[in-house]
């Protein structure tokens, strides 16, 4: 513990000997970055960047950089929504029932294949369909920062379908967390109070004069806001009150009041007294400095490092705390010593999604199909839209367990044995073999290993080139995003630091990605 | 020597009154009009109190007096958070203290365990908190054949014997991790290779079934474990709770009737102390939605060969509430206490002056 400190005494030494005394000419060539540090940017702001994005942001200003990543953010996907969006509760419910009915019928028959049949049910295929969106939108976007931005706020002000079961407002929920990605906090928060996932999920909509529902207005103290122990019960109970009346209408699935369910009464929240309804209890948070604090000390743990640092989050939150812009605040955290120092490289652990995302981002992978990407997230432990519960994931090293590790081990050699080199090209659709080939194109990634051992290779010859990475030697073609680069350079992108086992660095491009992915130092970011 | 204990928690926050439920006191019925359980759907156990009906599974082990009931578990100053409750729990810290080992791995401080096969505590769900900490070696498995199969090609950490890691703590994790697995491979493999099915098979509707499966292989297997955790989620009952919450209590006896079924069998049933837990019980009265909020006491069921069947504690009084919630009778450290003398022989008093002695174990 006491390394990491003096060097991060010697960069901050270094930042303000640039700003005051070096020549203009030498602060520009003092704060460009090399190579390993436009990784690091990158790593930490989006979903994994290969060595072409790397190089684009290499040799230019820092500051210069971090300015280019924030001026993109978007306020919109670019990937069209799916088509029930505007479809209401009503229309849902009656779909589901429709579905049972079918169900019925069908378990009264049998399928082609001896197989009873199975009807989808709306609500899980509307599921499954955003899921995918999001996971699409990630691979597509021209701004990852926008999107992992999406997921912090998802995993702050988290809602599950699980629970929520209307995918349009986790939909509309998702929508707004990207218009304020890198917008207000303090807007988002009122949004967010407003929200009908989050009033479903946390029963806000159940929530009477009569009968106060206190779920919401703890979980609003506890966790979206002051944090623990900085508010009382009687503070919760008060806020449950001031919240009475907000509800969803059931048949447009939007929000809104109810004012003869509003407990319009005095209250006492916070040592202060006042007719409060929700917006004043809002108010009176964001006035307080633990609020800002939580965000900075969780955007700190998503970006930075798992350690915050005390006085600078109090800095950072003491300015935040003046008008809730969030991208200001993001400026300054990365701009800062800590983030910049060499000894955080490689110091966070990716998210499952982060994982997933950015190795086939990085690969260059077509997967025109999500759900099994999806589906290799939730077998880590991060589902999207399905978190597992209020509190969120809690990331960092929970991620990591002897279970996980052994998952993203699998995900991983499956991708270097089995996806990577082939060129499809011929006739070559139509046998059975080919078909498994084909398959093993997209992604093999069930839990167990039976789709492994149908790809293993036979006597007979092959009739495309689906040679694994690792063994594939000079012949190996690596997609587009990889092809061409050098394996030393292919080692600095793929890795935060030194591999943790030996790598031969005279191997060829595609063995040194099968090493590179398979070792540990590739579940770091 | 020693037993193993099979950890079972209850996520979300069991509603206990609803459980073990106080049928003669007209308090409950005053107080939960709308969701409280019938007359004729609470099997009575004795003058006071009854089980809910589709407990009726856990019968045989009750008229067999290896069933215990044990009433108004709690601590002071509870915590309403599901997070920070269960984190006490799993931790048996105070309600103003955070620690982070877990209670069965602090058990073990300064004990000698047996070397054996490499892992100490397996858990199959998620949480590993409770067996969590420096001392115990727990793996988080859910499939065996899928562990030991992976396990293998996760080679062992030659390079990082130059202490490079040190200034990163992700990096020390995962590599800590990593060595955790290689070990417990070694262990396991041969053991649960040769484990037998289990004679009556679990119902497969919930991950509990596959979880206990599992768990009864590694007993069987006679795998020298100190600890097994499941769990069973979906108690947060805010809305609308009568029909989950009854089909959450059947599930967990029909689980719980089959394990001891299988043990029995396997002549192990006096080896292992099953006990479930929560983090909380709900408030007493129920809310507008048909459904109860956070609360506080609740009873755990304690179940094994060599566990004294009945109830145990007081079951809390409906009429002198501390605002609206049971006063707890039993501090859940006193329980923790006495499975951790009855299961291991070790006398912890989790932070407790005066442990009270229960008689279950």
């Amino acid at each position: 513990m006491i390394a990491p400190v003096s060097r991060r005494g010697f960069v901050v030494g270094v930042a303000s000997l640039s700003a005051g005394l070096w020549t203009p000419r030498l602060v520009r060539a003092a704060s460009t970055m090399d190579f390993d540090e436009a990784r690091h940017l990158l790593s930490r702001t989006t979903f994994g960047a290969t060595p072409a994005e790397i190089r684009a942001f290499e040799a230019q200003d820092y500051v210069a950089a971090v300015d280019r990543l924030l001026a993109g953010v978007r306020r919109d996907a670019i990937t069209p929504p799916p088509g029930w969006l505007d479809e209401g509760p009503a229309e849902l419910r009656r779909q589901q029932r429709a579905a049972r009915a079918e169900r019925a019928e069908a378990q009264k028959k049998q399928g082609v294949d001896g197989k009873p049949l199975r009807a989808t049910q709306p609500i899980q295929e509307q599921g499954r369909e955003l899921r995918n969106w999001w996971i699409e939108e990630m691979l597509v976007t021209d701004q990852p920062l926008t999107e992992r931005m999406v997921l912090f706020w998802h995993n702050h002000f988290t809602s599950s379908l699980l629970k929520v079961r209307f995918p349009p407002a986790l939909f509309r929920q998702n929508a707004l967390f990207r218009r304020e990605a890198l917008g207000n906090f303090a807007t988002l928060l009122k949004e967010v109070a407003r929200d009908p996932a989050m009033l479903i999920y946390l029963d806000g909509m159940r929530s009477v004069a009569r009968q106060p529902n206190e779920n919401f207005a703890r979980e609003l103290l506890e966790l979206f806001t002051l944090g623990e122990g900085h508010y009382s019960e009687a503070d919760i109970k008060a806020a449950a009150r001031a919240f009475t009346g907000w509800t969803v209408d059931r048949q447009t699935g939007h929000f809104k009041t109810r004012d003869n369910a509003h407990d319009g009464g005095e209250k006492t929240f916070l040592g202060q007294s006042g007719r409060f309804d929700g917006d004043a209890i809002i108010a009176i948070l964001l006035r307080h400095p633990r609020t800002a604090e939580t965000i900075v000390e969780k955007l700190w743990r998503e970006f930075v490092s798992l350690k915050p640092d005390p006085g600078e989050v109090k800095k950072l939150a003491g300015s935040f705390r003046a008008n809730y812009e969030i991208k200001p605040l993001m400026r300054a955290i990365l701009l800062s010593a800590q983030f910049r120092d060499p000894a955080n490289r490689g110091g966070l652990i990716k998210s499952p999604v982060e994982l997933i995302v950015g190795t086939v981002h990085l690969l260059g992978l077509p997967v025109p199909e999500k759900t099994q990407l999806v589906r290799m997230m939730q077998g880590l432990g991060q589902m999207p839209f399905g978190p597992p519960n209020v509190k969120g994931w809690p990331g960092s090293e929970s991620w990591i367990t002897t279970y996980t590790l052994m998952l993203r081990q699998q995900f991983l050699r499956r991708i270097v044995e089995a996806t990577t080199v082939a060129s499809m090209e011929g006739a070559m659709m139509s046998s059975p073999r080919n078909r498994r080939i084909e398959r093993r194109e997209q992604l093999p990634m069930r839990s167990d290993d039976s789709a492994m051992q149908m790809a293993e290779p036979t006597a007979e010859p092959r009739p495309v080139e689906g040679r694994s990475l690792r063994y594939a030697g000079d012949e190996a073609r690596l997609g587009p995003t990889l092809s061409g680069v050098d394996s030393a350079t292919l080692l600095r992108t793929l890795l935060p630091r030194a591999p943790i086992d030996t790598v031969d660095p005279a191997r060829t491009p595609g063995a040194t990605v099968a090493a590179a992915m398979v070792d540990t130092a590739y579940q770091l970011k | 020597m020693g037993r193993i204990l099979l950890l079972i928690e209850l996520k979300g926050g069991n509603d206990g009154l609803n459980t073990v439920i106080p049928y003669a006191d007209a308090k409950y019925r005053e107080l939960r009009p709308g969701i409280g359980v019938a007359r004729d759907h609470t099997i009575q156990l004795d003058e006071k109190v009854g089980l809910h009906s589709k407990l009726e599974p856990l019968m045989d082990s009750w008229k067999a007096g290896d069933l215990a009931i044990v009433q108004g578990v709690g601590y002071p100053y509870p915590n309403r958070s599901h997070f920070r409750s269960i984190e006490i729990w799993d931790t048996a810290s105070a309600s103003n203290q955070t620690l982070s080992e877990g209670w069965i791995a602090r058990a073990f401080h300064g004990a000698t365990l047996a070397k054996g096969v490499g892992v100490d505590s397996i858990v199959v769900d998620t949480n590993a908190l409770p067996s969590t900490g420096p001392g115990l070696r727990t793996i988080v498995m859910q499939d065996a054949e899928n562990f030991l199969r992976q396990a293998q090609a996760l080679k062992d950490a030659g390079g990082m014997k130059d202490g490079s890691a040190t200034g990163n703590p992700a990096l020390r994790h995962l590599l800590a991790v990593r060595q955790e697995i290689n070990g417990a491979a070694k262990g396991l493999a041969d053991k649960l290779r040769n484990a037998a099915t289990p004679k009556e098979a679990y119902p497969q509707e919930v991950l509990l079934g596959r979880q206990l499966e599992l768990a009864t292989r590694v007993v069987t297997a006679r795998v020298p474990v100190v600890a097994i955790k499941a769990a069973l989620g979906g108690f947060d009952t805010h809305a609308n709770q009568v029909q989950p919450h009854e089909r959450l209590l059947g599930l967990l006896a029909v689980n719980l009737a089959t394990l001891r079924k299988n043990l029995i069998a396997a002549n192990l049933w006096n080896d292992v102390v099953v006990m479930t837990y929560s983090e909380f019980g709900r408030r007493v009265r129920q809310n507008a939605s048909g459904g109860t909020d956070h609360g506080t006491a609740a009873p755990l069921f304690v179940m094994g060969g060599g566990v004294k069947g009945g109830l145990h504690g007081v079951y809390p009084s409906l009429s002198d509430l501390a605002d609206g919630d049971l006063k707890h009778s039993v501090d859940f450290r006193s329980v923790f206490a006495t499975v951790a003398q009855g299961c291991w022989g070790q006398q912890r008093d989790f932070g407790l002056r005066q442990p009270q002695r229960l008689g279950f174990l």
